[in-house]
């Protein structure tokens, strides 16, 4: 394994393992010692199993990447909407609106997958001088958009376009921020709306004020009930995963190999339940609570 | 005697009367919303995010900076040096000179946060559900649900086109999905309805006494 990515993927994901198996454990479910620390949590062998399970695929991807090339990667819809609708909204002299929801903070996978559509879009918009606005419920979120969105004017080779975005902390409180983003596409009238990330009841208040707006709008998260909403108010939605494949693919190249290993991932599953279906209809021996435990 | 209790309590009535009258008064002027947006829905806009983020400000102050920075510095915990630095740090940004240094909170922050995050999911959303779908394939449910995991999960494979026997799959795990989120979609209208109609009640009921 010579390669830099591969090499990459494996100290990273090493780091993980150590991390999980190393996780001193306060909570023992057989409620043994509590005075001593103990490095190896058997209760969590399934996790580690999976943990470790999942390295190997990303690795066996990175190899297989550099061997074979890149993944063919199937059409998403939503994902070639959203160069359309930055094109559209410069076309129209109005802003685009791009937040990541009330539910989730920079730890979320989805807020940095969100980070990483945010980094193209902006890219985009400082191509066409197009403007854009962040509003953000959490601090910490605006700092991290503020700096995607400045390395993605500088890669666009128009560092001065990042000035004129505006990447803010509206307010912390769940419905104060959707009153602050309904505000702001009432009055700004975005060309386009990005609403990617974690949202929770907000969703559909930011969805419908989108559409009654006439604007157009690209969505995308893994909350499974705002998903509905997303479906019926907005334009084009990514459901759940495909937000992390639009991510990848908007990423470039090495981002696939993520999407190859999390392909691998899912015929393991598939196979899993297969078998473990056929296991307890034949020999009556159940996979589950040695998976749940 | 009668005379020095009743006059506190016709203002404290006037007080709940003008606490409603302000509440049902802000509530219209959300609700003004719908009609567009105008300088009432703006007020009440404004007034919202100005008040939640004082109100989380102070909780900050006293739920965090006092018993877990100030108090444990005053007898002498110096370790909370550590996470009072840290986020400081986090301010390095406005100056352009030293803004790199606050890369190192929010990298921490990130990192652990990706760290606690991802073996919870791995747990929650993976093992855990093929667990539940294995065991529960001795019913007519579990066989539907076994039969919506597996066509759903080919619907998410991203490096294979869709066509033939697997895009079949795929369109079925589709209408699965498309099913569940019809559901949710009524279920959870059904609960802003509830809301909207608590909303109605206050306003005719509590507010106006027409109810």
């Amino acid at each position: 394994m010579t390669c830099s990515l591969c090499r990459r993927f494996s100290i990273s994901a090493w780091l993980i393992v150590l991390g999980l198996a190393a996780n001193p454990s306060s909570a023992w479910a057989d409620g043994g010692p509590s005075t001593q620390t103990r490095w190896f949590n058997p209760e969590r062998t399934p996790e580690l199993v999976a943990t470790l399970v999942v390295v190997l695929a990303m690795i066996g991807a990175a190899i297989w990447t550099e061997r074979r090339g890149l993944p063919h990667i199937r059409r998403l819809a939503p994902l070639e909407a959203i160069d359309d609708a930055v094109g559209a909204a410069t076309e129209q002299g109005t802003p685009l609106l791009f937040t990541t929801g009330w539910g989730g903070d920079m730890g979320r996978p989805t807020t940095m997958a969100a980070m990483t559509v945010l980094s193209h879009v902006a890219g985009r918009a400082a191509e066409h001088n197009c403007p854009l606005v962040f509003p953000s419920h959490d601090p910490v979120v605006a700092s991290v958009a503020e700096d995607t969105i400045r390395q993605a004017a500088a890669r666009a080779g128009r560092p001065d376009w990042a000035h004129t975005a505006e990447a803010r902390f509206v307010s912390q409180s769940q419905f104060g921020y959707a009153a602050a983003v309904d505000g702001l596409i009432a009055r700004q009238r975005p060309g386009a709306v990005f609403l990617l990330g974690s949202f929770e009841g907000e969703a559909l208040v930011l969805a419908e004020a989108a559409h009654q707006s006439g604007t157009r709008t690209i969505s995308g998260t893994d909350s499974t009930i705002q998903l509905s909403f997303f479906l019926v108010a907005c334009d084009y939605t990514l459901i759940g995963e495909e937000l992390f494949i639009a991510a990848d693919v908007l990423s470039g190249g090495r981002a696939a190999v993520a999407v190859r290993a999390l392909d691998w991932l899912k015929y393991l599953i598939l196979l899993l339940l297969v078998a473990g279906v056929l296991l307890l209809v034949t020999t009556g021996r159940d996979l589950g609570p040695f998976l749940a435990r | 005697m009668a005379f020095t209790t009743s006059k506190p309590q016709v203002e404290s009535e006037a007080i709940v009367n003008w606490e409603l009258t302000i509440t049902a008064l802000l509530t219209l002027a959300i609700y003004s919303f719908l009609y567009g947006d105008n300088p009432f829905y703006r007020f009440a806009e404004h007034l919202l995010v100005g008040l939640s983020i004082g109100y989380s400000l102070v909780l900050t102050v006293g739920s965090i900076i006092m018993p877990k920075v100030v108090t444990p510095l005053a007898h002498g915990d110096f370790a909370a040096l550590v996470p009072l630095l840290l986020g400081g740090a986090m301010f390095l940004r406005l100056s352009t000179r030293l803004g790199r240094w606050s890369q190192i909170p929010m990298a921490l922050l990130i990192g652990a946060g990706a760290g606690a995050s991802i073996p919870a999911m791995l747990q929650a959303r993976v093992l855990k559900q093929m667990a539940s779908t294995i065991s529960g394939v001795g019913s007519v449910d579990g066989a539907i649900i076994l039969m919506g995991v597996l066509a759903t999960l080919t619907y998410f494979v991203f490096t294979r086109e869709q066509t033939g026997l697997w895009g079949k799959s795929a369109t079925v795990g589709r209408y699965f999905m498309m099913i569940f989120f019809g559901a949710t979609f009524a279920y959870t209208v059904m609960s802003r309805v509830a809301l909207l109609i608590g909303r109605l009640e206050f306003l005719l009921g509590d507010w106006l006494h027409t109810l």
